[in-house]
């Protein structure tokens, strides 16, 4: 209560003035505590690196808002904390594509990428680093950075809580490094998409719960009568990963001065426990996240409103609620009781209708003005990260039925439907945003159309070659598996399934290597549209007056 | 507590689920369809485009 | 018009989602804690000893899941070429469970007893030495790293916390345990054997001056899927329908 009146009344006494340091000064004690008592090595080490990130923090906030009010605070909309996202949302994308591509080749030449006396290169360490750092930091970043946007623009009021989206911008790229040196130093809880340990997960749960205060105190400050559709995406994508970001982490730390924790949970209760959260990972941060994106960028890139915003209310209601029932299908077959599976598989299958919903929402926004998808390379990129929606969600539903999932299961063919849905779906969604972001906010025109094209023919090449050499690849290697020779036996050795898998990974290196290419073509482009792009002239007044 | 056997959940879910099911459908369906929210949502859809900086 | 905190259509929509989902997290996942039959009951399945359970931790460090799962599911030919499908019982002590999402490498679930230790040893410092066709790193580094075991009784102690039902006896003597099973010329083999049922006491890297990473590792591969005795379970039994 207080805070909104603090706010509203445009007091001296600001709430952030004082959470803000009081938690980097914790921050720091922690961390001096943890490096002086911990037997730890590795405990040693994460105190040090949050350490340092603390100080950083520190150092900026004292230079930023210290005797002084920046100059952003002047400004309507809080603008600085978004350029900083497109910034740390760029880098990270470059660097997490740019491991996978290592991971990738370590996989084909295993001769040459492995060093036997560098643990920290190992393919076991190094791939928790490559999802980490495209869903978490790449993707997290770029709902942070859009949410921040489209919040403010949807609700026509600057985001709540003055400093406090710093501190979430900051808090949040903090747990990106103390995760990432966490899993080279072997700091892995072994939960996939939540190996981070106790400590860091705790942080994550704090940065958290800021973000969800930024974003409700944004909305309570609305000049707009009606919350706005992407909106919605955003919250329950918030909401959501809070619940199962919370419970798939309950875990007994052997102590507080050591990295190591134990899962409260074992067996077949833990392992549907974190599919619950792995899939919901998908759904809720990787789809609902970027569906946020979707009901924002596209129709303001398109200049029209969103096909049928009733369709929209159906597909969020629909989608989340079908969602949360889909984990089990990761565990067909498997020592889990039957009802769950069954469970599982039915609700992925009917989850094929809200997410058609949604895709034919997203691609007839265009109806009327399907020729700016030949002029405008950044809408095309929207539109055809929708379309790749429509196929992974189609395809998934598919392996979720019991049939095709003893098959696909344990194959490359996962790794190619994962990926159909991250290359396609949430990087084209994520790049397109990134176009819009960066004119908009530095006031610029685009560098260069031509590198936008250059950028969307190579990576779309890059997935045609990832997803399709994966498709033959697990498909055959599901074959191989249980195919029988004429006396009854199985007729391959595991080993020479791995053999036969040679090809393919190299056609799936050269395919995240286009992928990593276009992304570094963006990079570029986006630093020149910055740094030496043009003044963007009459294109927002003449929105403006379409509008009225 | 008396444990479920696996059948009591199965009849649970068969029954009580599909209740569930459909009711939470129908009150999504209606309140997106319901005539007086028409214009209400109409406006809405334009939130995007009529904003300036 | 919206001034006040508690904001009408933001909260109601807090609600709606919180309500949406917590129904089907707390519907699916509940019921594996208290509907009968989740987890089989079977014989011969015991804690980690301490030695094993250091294994297990490195298993977790090195990222052994990404490559390796530990379920074999009912399908004929995984139960052909692994052995016996994955009962729920068998990771009831497995905090994490570690059933892996895909098999870039073969599964390990009974792993245990199919190879030597020299085996593993020579696989584990160079994999291509052994499978020409392999594309699993090299872990030599283990063999070279002294195990370090200082809080082996605290590990137990945790494991207690959340569950697994390590005995006041087997967390005081957890160091001397593990001490006993990576070297059977000592003197605590006996009492160590007989704390875990069919835990294999041996040297197993032929290292003879210190216990390394490696020899946990060893030691916890081997008795992957060997403690449940197979005799005495019945599938059809109606108390093991799930």
């Amino acid at each position: 209560m207080q805070i909104t009146q603090a706010q509203t009344a445009q007091s001296p006494w600001r709430f952030d003035h004082y959470f803000v340091p009081l938690v980097i000064f914790l921050g720091l004690l922690a961390a001096i505590v943890e490096a002086a008592r911990s037997p730890d090595p590795r405990m040693i080490m994460q105190a040090w690196t949050f350490g340092a990130c603390m100080a950083a923090f520190g150092a900026w906030y004292m230079k930023t808002y210290v005797g002084r009010t920046p100059a952003d605070e002047k400004n309507f909309y809080a603008d600085a904390v978004i350029k900083a996202g497109v910034i740390a949302s760029t880098f990270w994308g470059v660097a997490g594509m740019l491991v996978g591509v290592i991971i990738a080749l370590q996989l084909c030449f295993p001769h040459f990428l492995y060093f036997p006396d560098l643990p920290w290169t190992n393919f076991g360490r190094m791939r928790p680093l490559h999802t980490s750092a495209v869903v978490f930091a790449f993707g997290g970043n770029v709902l942070i950075t859009t949410s921040f946007y489209a919040v403010q623009r949807t609700s026509r009021a600057r985001l709540f809580g003055g400093s406090l989206p710093w501190f979430v911008m900051w808090g949040y790229n903090i747990f990106i490094v103390m995760a990432g040196t966490g899993y080279l130093e072997g700091i892995s809880q072994s939960r996939e998409y939540a190996e981070p340990e106790w400590y860091a997960d705790i942080w994550l749960t704090l940065v958290w719960v800021c973000y969800l205060l930024t974003f409700l105190g944004t909305l309570w400050k609305r000049k707009e009568p009606h919350i706005y559709v992407a909106n919605w995406f955003y919250l329950a994508f918030i909401v959501t990963i809070a619940v199962l970001h919370i419970v798939n982490n309950l875990a007994m730390p052997v102590s507080f001065l050591e990295t190591k924790s134990y899962s409260l949970f074992s067996g077949v209760q833990d392992a549907l426990t974190q599919w619950w959260y792995g899939h919901n990972a998908v759904g809720f941060f990787l789809t609902a996240g970027f569906l946020g994106i979707v009901y924002y960028f596209i129709p303001k890139q398109a200049e029209r409103p969103v096909y049928s915003y009733r369709l929209s209310i159906i597909h969020f209601w629909s989608l989340i609620f079908i969602y949360i029932w889909a984990g089990p299908h990761h565990l067909l077959y498997t020592a889990l009781p039957e009802w769950a599976q069954t469970l599982g598989m039915t609700f992925s299958v009917i989850l094929w209708m809200p997410s058609w919903g949604g895709m034919i929402n997203g691609l007839m926004t265009l109806s009327g003005a399907w020729d700016k998808l030949r002029t405008d390379p950044v809408l095309r990129m929207l539109v055809v990260s929708v379309a790749f929606y429509g196929m992974a969600t189609f395809e998934g539903p598919v392996m979720s039925v019991k049939a095709v999932n003893a098959l696909s299961h344990y194959t490359n063919w996962t790794i190619g439907h994962v990926h159909s849905g991250a290359l396609g779906w949430v990087g084209y969604i994520s790049f397109g945003a990134l176009y819009c972001l960066v004119p908009w906010l530095w006031k610029k025109k685009l560098y260069s159309n031509a590198l936008v094209e250059w950028h969307f023919w190579i990576s779309t090449i890059g997935i045609v070659l990832y997803i399709t050499s994966m498709w033959v690849a697990g498909i055959m290697q599901g074959l191989m598996w249980r195919a029988y020779n004429e006396f009854g036996f199985l007729e391959y050795a595991f080993s020479e399934v791995v053999l036969a898998m040679h090809p393919y990974y190299i056609i799936r290196a050269i395919g995240g290597l286009l992928y990593l290419t276009g992304t570094l073509i963006m990079a570029f482009n986006l630093w020149k549209t910055a740094t030496s792009g043009q003044p963007a002239a009459a294109a927002q007044p003449v929105l403006a007056a379409e509008a009225a | 507590m008396e444990r479920w056997a696996y059948e009591d959940v199965l009849a649970f879910a068969q029954s009580w689920g599909a209740v569930y099911f459909t009711l939470m459908f129908l009150v999504a369906f209606a309140y997106a369809w319901w005539p007086k929210n028409r214009a209400r949502f109409e406006k809405a859809a334009h939130i995007p485009l009529k904003e300036e900086d | 018009m919206n001034h006040s905190w508690l904001e009408r259509n933001s909260i109601l929509l807090l609600i709606g989602i919180i309500c949406v989902i917590a129904v089907g997290g707390a519907v699916e996942i509940a019921p594996l804690f208290w509907v009968g039959g989740t987890v089989e009951k079977v014989s011969g399945m015991r804690p980690y000893t301490p030695l094993e359970l250091e294994g297990r931790n490195i298993y977790v460090r090195e990222g052994c899941y990404v490559c390796h799962s530990q379920q074999i599911r009912t399908l004929r030919d995984e139960v052909e070429r692994y052995g016996h499908y994955s009962l729920a019982a068998e990771s009831m002590y497995d905090h994490p469970f570690q059933w892996g999402s895909e098999r870039t490498g073969p599964d390990l679930a009974r792993v245990g007893g199919k190879y030597s230790d020299q085996w593993h040893k020579g696989h584990l410092i160079d994999p291509r030495s052994v499978v020409p066709e392999s594309i699993m790193p090299p872990y030599k580094f283990l063999f070279s790293t002294p195990l370090d075991y200082r809080d082996v009784q605290a590990l137990l102690k945790t494991n207690r916390e959340v569950g697994v039902p390590y005995t006041d006896e087997q967390i005081a003597h957890a160091k001397e345990d593990l001490v006993a099973q990576a070297d059977p010329n000592g003197d605590g083999v006996d009492a160590f054997e007989k704390r875990y049922a069919k835990a294999q006491s041996r040297n197993f890297d032929g290292n003879g001056a210190e216990v390394t990473e490696g020899a946990a590792l060893i030691a916890y591969l081997q008795m992957l899927g060997t403690l449940i005795d197979f005799k005495a379970y019945h599938a059809d039994a109606p108390e093991n329908r799930r």
